[in-house]
């Protein structure tokens, strides 16, 4: 690789940009990218879109273009009141309360603003039995009422202060690898295809507020206009309480999802690239909803066959989430080798014309 | 500040020993012995400048904090953990720890809420940690039953007077015993102990005072204030309850907890010290809680005992928070007491 993943994967993770607020991941997404890509743009809502252009034309002279998604926004916390100096927030999607309490976080305020999340004393709680809701948790900077009130607003972002932290086996630990893990995929992806030829345009598109329900992923997916689209988010992996049939163990590979949000055609293309170059990856049952940016990418325009690769990770949503940086290798393998696969054929290979045929065929007779 | 060094160093009970190495680093030059008994306790001798005629002190504080334990292994690679000392279990779900000697760093593995959102407080005995290892052979050629666990947090100074950290109880009392000892000697003959296993029930202090018996002991301590409010609470409510201690008021004389009822005399000399330089300070009675001072009180034919103490929020956690005001009048304080206290205020 022409890169070091784990430090890229730390500057991806460590980076604060709760949805709506993904600006520091523009800028840090176009420093990262930049001399892999050719061109940047951004659609409306604030998703930043790489662009690789063909290296070869194709025979027929067509512009192809394949969408690669992963969204760069992140959960978090808003400040909804201050009072004496401590901090009440509301969360910003899927924060899990029973998490938050004792761990450090970053205010976003006039400076940024290291603080702790609190409640008061276990053995003053009506309830020690449960875990403080998001109503009884207060963040806690230990400075004094007015400093507080000169650098903090209502509304200020509060993310988690977590860094990234190694564990055995090639695994690390850290917030927001939901979705940035993904992210770092694509580079590895666009290292692999610098070294690559293909006849397609590469999409990258990082998109914003995949978190608070798809947007980001709905306006690129337009902007695009894709003619294939491969989105990469988190999976659940293999750890106790979670349901083994539905879980994947971190670092023996990315699964692939089959359900109605995927294109059962560009699936089998996509094993097909796999089982050839042996990398590893397993199908993933995903029975309606992906909750995932594939979902809103599937529905652009007139339909975008979508497939979706997941990276099994432990502790979802929490600061700890865990990941093996192998299965990010092998995504952004697979993914390469997939592009520098398509050709003028590819197109033709996945559509469902041969039913069409068939109906002509029986109005003849 | 040594406080940084000392807060950052693992030393749950009974392991204490990396806190201990860097306590005699700074002090070994500024007292006359220095001695390590057989459970561990630190103990170390400054004599007085005028010992004859004045009482012989003892100052303490305890090296060990709150942390963890391994006790057992899953086929998966996952360790089984109990905890040393008090903690809230509430704080467990994801949080970041170092596991055994070598310090090999680990998560508390955690359920995502979009499986499971039951909020009922989950017991240590049914959690995990994670280092990684893929299976109970791997995990157990780097870690063994019994190994020590301690939260994984750096030390952190924020504006003027903030100060965040784990085992501030009691490494903040150790530095300011260290800050103590690396000053003038007192009149009266020092004996300075940084002992262990408080947190389990105040066993080192238990021995501390048998070798040289001290007149008197002064503890110093790093005590727990409950100033937070209560989002819930109205907070016009009169009957809502009403914290003892503050951040930012000085230090804390423990007037009675649940091991010990001050000794008024002297619980009144260390006041009017305090008054007489305008050192702040406050008063605080818990039903609740105990501290060396329980322990070092019953010594001999009983010892004269003072426990004053740094406050801090959220001690026994991976994130306390001090203030360095409150740390710099507890140093003034506890020396002005050594300072100017006489055999006439010990005795009854």
């Amino acid at each position: 690789m022409g890169f070091d993943l784990k430090e890229h994967l730390r500057t991806l993770s460590e980076a604060h940009a709760p949805s709506g607020h993904e600006a520091p991941m523009r800028a840090i997404l176009r420093d990262l990218w930049g001399a892999w890509v050719d061109d940047f743009e951004q659609d409306k809502l604030g998703s930043l879109i790489a662009i690789k252009r063909a290296t070869d034309a194709n025979n027929n002279n067509t512009t192809r273009r394949i969408m690669i998604a992963a969204h760069m926004d992140e959960i978090g916390l808003m400040v909804r009141d201050i009072v004496d100096g401590f901090i009440y927030v509301h969360r910003i999607s899927g924060v899990d309360n029973r998490v938050m309490l004792a761990q450090p976080v970053m205010i976003h305020g006039r400076e940024a603003v290291p603080g702790i999340v609190a409640s008061i004393a276990p053995h003053l709680s009506k309830n020690r039995n449960k875990y403080p809701g998001f109503d009884e948790l207060v963040i806690d900077t230990g400075l004094p009422a007015e400093e507080v009130n000169r650098l903090v607003s209502i509304g200020d972002l509060i993310t988690p202060d977590a860094k990234l932290i190694d564990l055995m086996g090639n695994k690390v630990a850290g917030k927001a690898m939901d979705d940035r893990a993904s992210l770092a995929a694509i580079s590895v992806c666009l290292d692999e295809l610098s070294r690559l030829r293909h006849t397609w345009d590469v999409y990258m598109a990082a998109t914003v507020q995949e978190e608070t329900g798809l947007h980001g992923a709905t306006t690129a997916a337009y902007h695009i206009a894709p003619d294939v689209a491969v989105a990469i988010d988190v999976g659940f992996g293999k750890q106790p309480g979670v349901d083994g049939d539905a879980s994947f163990e971190v670092g023996h590979g990315p699964s692939l999802g089959m359900g109605p949000n995927f294109h059962r055609k560009l699936n089998a293309k996509l094993h097909e690239v796999a089982r050839y170059h042996d990398i590893k990856i397993h199908d993933e049952l995903l029975s309606g909803a992906s909750g995932t940016d594939a979902w809103a990418i599937q529905i652009a325009h007139e339909g975008i066959p979508t497939a979706l690769f997941s990276l099994p990770i432990r502790n979802m949503h929490s600061p700890v989430e865990t990941i093996a940086l192998k299965d990010i290798e092998r995504v952004g393998r697979l993914l390469a080798l997939f592009i520098a696969s398509l050709d003028d054929d590819f197109l033709p290979s996945i559509n469902w014309d041969e039913l069409i045929d068939l109906k002509a065929k029986q109005a003849d007779s | 500040m040594i406080l940084k060094a000392l807060s950052e160093a693992i030393g749950i009970s009974t392991y204490e020993d990396d806190v201990r190495k860097l306590i005699i680093q700074h002090i070994k030059d500024h007292v006359d012995s220095v001695h390590i008994d057989a459970i561990g306790n630190l103990l170390t001798t400054k004599s007085g400048a005028d010992a004859e005629n004045s009482p012989r002190l003892l100052l303490a504080a305890h090296m060990d904090e709150v942390g963890f334990m391994v006790s057992g292994f899953d086929n998966d690679g996952l360790i089984k953990f109990t905890n040393i000392g008090g903690i809230d279990a509430r704080i467990l779900p994801a949080l970041r720890v170092k596991v055994g000697t070598k310090h090999i760093q680990g998560v508390i593995i955690w359920t995502p809420t979009h499986l499971n959102r039951d909020q009922k407080t989950v017991s240590i005995k049914n959690l995990r940690i994670d280092i990684g290892a893929k299976d109970k052979e791997q995990v157990k050629g780097n870690v063994s039953l019994g190994d020590p666990i301690a939260f994984d947090s750096q030390f952190m100074e924020i504006g003027e007077q903030v100060l965040r950290g784990k085992a501030f109880d009691d490494r903040a009392g150790c530095a300011a015993l260290v800050d103590v000892i690396q000053g003038e000697a007192f009149p009266g003959d020092m004996i300075a102990a940084f002992t262990v296993q408080e947190e389990v029930g105040t066993r080192g202090s238990k021995v501390i005072a048998r070798k040289w018996k001290p007149d008197v002991a002064i503890i110093l301590e790093c005590t727990p204030v409950h100033d937070v409010p209560d989002p819930l609470e109205d907070p016009d409510n009169p009957n809502d309850y009403n914290p003892s201690a503050h951040l930012g008021d000085g230090p804390v004389l423990t007037v009675m907890d649940r091991t010990m009822i001050a000794n008024p005399k002297l619980l009144n000399f260390a006041k009017t010290v305090a008054e007489d330089l305008g050192i702040p300070y406050q008063l605080k009675m818990r039903r609740g809680g105990g501290t060396d001072a329980g322990s070092v009180q019953l010594t001999n034919g009983g010892v004269p005992s003072l426990v004053v103490s740094v406050p801090a929020r959220y001690v026994h956690s991976p994130a306390a928070l001090m203030r360095r005001d409150d740390y710099e009048n507890t140093v003034k304080l506890v020396r002005a007491i050594a300072q100017r206290i006489t055999l006439e205020d010990v005795r009854w």
